[in-house]
């Protein structure tokens, strides 16, 4: 069904087939990198593998560039674009945050206004502080029993388009890191019918292209970007991801964007890796996927039938703020058994060697790809059987909700680059921080540059620091003081 | 012609057997099956490749793993096996007339099938009518079980291979719970001397003295095995394997056995200084 609807040969893998042919031609290296296929580095080359090093190579002409590529990038991100059904595609190496921030910054320009959920990445907000623009945030649903955010409403989302019609785009999350997606198909309707962009941050969300069952894609709903990070559910190297774009942005200027700060020393290990992970996904994706979502099911039936716990999936979905879920995803509801996620995320690590993919507040989320197999299932439910039977509590104590409305009082740059003083953690309420505060993963900020400090936030810094989360954002590393307005 | 079998103890370690014929070859949904006629140990089972047992020496280990527990707890009625799909660790079990039911869980069908085709002295008491095979994962068969057997016997491959859940702290917390309050869980341990399999059998055991009050570990000569040294968990809520081994009650049951004893019993928990020492250091260290 794929290879159908698909108008190039999939099956090939031009920047990889570049590779193998100039690994093949053994030509002399007299250009970077230094290491020289390996040879200059025997300690490293023993460490990653001739193979490995052996196409750790530079830009030239067989093998393209990618800052302006013409011949197997260009082709590459040809075949990618008619895998993901977009107008054009981008081979990012920056991560996926590479991806976000080209996004954004093509969108908007300072003093722009952009409308988006709170609960975005922290790399959405730092475009915002290099771009100068001005965020304006819907305020996400939240779900009472899990204490998580959801999607826009469509009626939150006509009413921020409603007053402030200048805005320059609309970012959704699809989904978000729970696999919570918007109704983002009556989001972009509403967006272009404004006149305003669609964006989408795909972090969570590469699978739905390839999928049956699985919610919409943003260039199937019509979006007009996304930042898709293959190297989540779509298998190829860390730091590599994609940014598609539809037909109504000029795929000229986005290169230009991308240019501004991406390195001209772009890695062909992530390159090839998207290559060759994308052919993967357009000719057995939709198979795999599959198959993720049937053991994401299989494990959430085992995790309920343990007791209290709750594995949310798709009886979560309500027709708006849960427009649809992405049942490959598994989260888990630890509070009814007197945890907190973040505790049940340091026991498995600790005591049963599983590390999951974050802990925060009320719940815990395992992350399923690809490379997963039933075995090891097993190991984690097993695990989940043996923490409530050992650790369970009475829950006294435990704090439900991970998220707290923001007030912004001025713009996300204008905060960050302002004269500032730093303040003991207890003495800052009141006053505008101008710093990141968030719990990574998942790293939605906490707070975000611009934004008034309140007794509640500092509450949930404190609670977060004792649970166990890994704080990052601030200045000082202790997050004993925070940067505020002078 | 030159035919051998070989097998690597560590990566610069090399254990052959001369084949006189490969008798079955298959690959299951969880691993590689081979079944050889050799002329030094009979038939050879391996799983990817590594051996699992020889007609010659499975006697050694599969008493090793019934007889110690059943000598210790007489009331041992009810007795859950896990792995074991070959059969030799049943048949010894069915020998005992106490025994009212032995559940086998077994991952992998081709394993029993091969077995009961091709190894038919360790799978003649398969169909014994206190036997019933369960085709699971026992990862997920045992977190169905509170208090319902004596005994466990956990028969795995080695903890690099599809039988890794297996010797995991969510493994042995499941085995704790699944046993009667006077329950015993006994483990092929592995071998203590190649440091690769050493830092394995410590980590288990560690995990099961974390679980269990009691756990001890004991010992014996298996020629087809890693260095041909190979130990057995014995861990248990109430019984201890020396203080509580009840030799009269168990000569009286009147077994011929091949190198189990109730002498030899009381040796084998007797182990080497350096032995002594790898156990000691994980007994009392901190989460590692």
């Amino acid at each position: 069904m794929q290879t159908k609807r698909n108008r190039l040969d999939q099956r090939r893998a031009p920047i990889y087939e570049a590779l193998e042919n100039f690994r093949r031609m053994r030509v002399v290296p007299f250009d970077v990198p230094g290491h020289k296929r390996g040879r200059g580095n025997p300690e490293l080359t023993a460490f990653l593998g001739q193979q490995c090093v052996g196409v750790d190579v530079n830009s030239m002409k067989p093998l393209d560039n990618l800052c302006h590529p013409v011949s197997v990038i260009k082709e590459a991100e040809e075949l990618a674009a008619d895998a993901f059904g977009a107008a054009h595609a981008f081979l990012m190496v920056g991560g996926t945050t590479s991806s976000v921030q080209s996004m954004v910054l093509t969108a908007c320009k300072r003093g722009d206004e952009i409308i988006l959920p709170r609960n975005v990445h922290r790399s959405v907000i730092n475009a915002l502080v290099l771009c100068g623009a001005i965020p304006v945030y819907v305020n996400p649903e939240v779900d009472n029993r899990l204490g998580i955010s959801l999607g826009m409403c469509r009626e939150q989302v006509a009413k921020a388009i409603a007053e402030h019609p200048n805005a320059v785009a609309v970012l959704v999350n699809n989904p978000t890191y729970y696999g919570i997606c918007s109704d983002l198909r009556a989001i972009v309707k509403m967006a272009h019918d404004a006149g305003m962009l669609c964006l989408a941050d795909e972090a969570h969300g590469t699978h739905f292209y390839f999928g049956g069952g699985l919610p919409v894609s943003a260039m199937a709903a019509g979006a007009d970007m996304a930042s898709v990070s293959m190297h989540k559910s779509g298998g190829s190297l860390t730091q590599s991801s994609l940014l598609l774009i539809g037909p109504n942005v000029h795929a000229g200027y986005v290169r230009q964007i991308i240019n501004l700060t991406q390195t001209t020393s772009s890695s062909y290990l992530l390159m090839s890796s998207l290559d060759i992970s994308r052919r993967n996904l357009a000719l057995r994706g939709r198979q795999i996927f599959h198959q993720v979502a049937d053991m994401a099911e299989y494990a959430r039936e085992e995790i309920n039938a343990v007791g209290g716990y709750y594995a949310f999936g798709k009886e979560l979905v309500n027709g708006n703020s849960i427009f649809d879920f992405d049942t490959t995803k598994l989260s888990v509801h630890t509070l009814d058994i007197g945890l907190a996620g973040i505790e049940v995320y340091d026991i498995l690590r600790d005591e049963y060697d599983i590390q999951i993919e974050f802990g925060d507040i009320g719940n815990i989320l395992a992350y399923l790809s690809i490379g997963d197999r039933p075995q090891e299932l097993e190991r984690l439910v097993s695990a989940l059987a043996e923490i409530r039977r050992h650790y369970q509590t009475d829950g006294t104590g435990l704090l439900s909700q991970e998220y707290i409305d923001p007030e912004v009082v001025i713009s996300p740059q204008e905060a960050f680059y302002a004269d500032k003083i730093s303040l003991p953690l207890r003495e800052t309420k009141g006053r505008v921080c101008s710093e990141f505060v968030m719990c990574y993963p998942p790293g939605i900020p906490i707070l975000a540059p611009g934004e008034r400090i309140t007794e509640e936030i500092l509450d949930y810094i404190e609670y977060a620091k004792n649970k166990g989360c890994s704080m990052t954002g601030p200045e000082d590393p202790e997050i004993l003081h925070l940067n505020v307005l002078a | 012609m030159e035919l051998w079998f070989s097998e690597f103890h560590t990566p610069d370690v090399k254990h052959s057997i001369r084949v006189n014929k490969h008798l079955y070859s298959k690959q299951s949904d969880y691993q590689r099956i081979d079944i050889f006629e050799t002329p030094e140990f009979g038939r050879v089972l391996t799983l990817d490749g590594n051996v699992m047992l020889t007609e010659r020496d499975e006697f050694i280990y599969d008493e090793m793993m019934t007889h110690v527990p059943m000598a210790v707890h007489k009331g041992i009625r009810d007795i859950l096996v896990i792995g074991a799909g070959d059969g030799g660790v049943v048949r010894e079990l069915t020998r005992y007339d106490r025994v009212k039911r032995i559940d086998l869980v077994e991952m992998d069908p081709m394993v029993v099938d091969a077995c009961r085709a091709y190894l038919p002295s360790n799978a003649c008491r398969m169909d014994d009518r206190r036997v019933h095979i369960y085709f699971e994962n026992a990862l997920r068969f045992i977190r169905r079980c509170e208090g319902e057997y004596d005994l466990i016997i956990v028969d795995s491959t080695d903890p690099f291979g599809p039988s890794e859940g297996l010797f995991t702290r969510e493994f042995y917390g499941n085995c704790f719970n699944a046993l009667k309050s006077d329950g015993i869980m006994v483990n092929q341990q592995g071998s203590p001397f190649y440091s690769e399999d050493a830092r394995a059998m410590q980590r288990s055991h560690k995990r099961i003295a974390d679980t269990f009050p009691i756990s001890r570990v004991y010992q014996a000569h298996i020629p087809t095995y890693a260095a041909g040294y190979w130990l057995f968990g014995f861990a248990s809520k109430k019984y201890h394997p020396l203080d509580d081994l009840d030799a009269e009650s168990w000569e009286a049951e009147n077994l011929y056995t091949r190198y189990y004893t109730t002498r030899l019993h009381k040796g084998c928990f007797y182990l080497p200084a350096f032995l002594e020492e790898m156990l000691r250091e994980v007994e009392k260290k901190e989460a590692q």
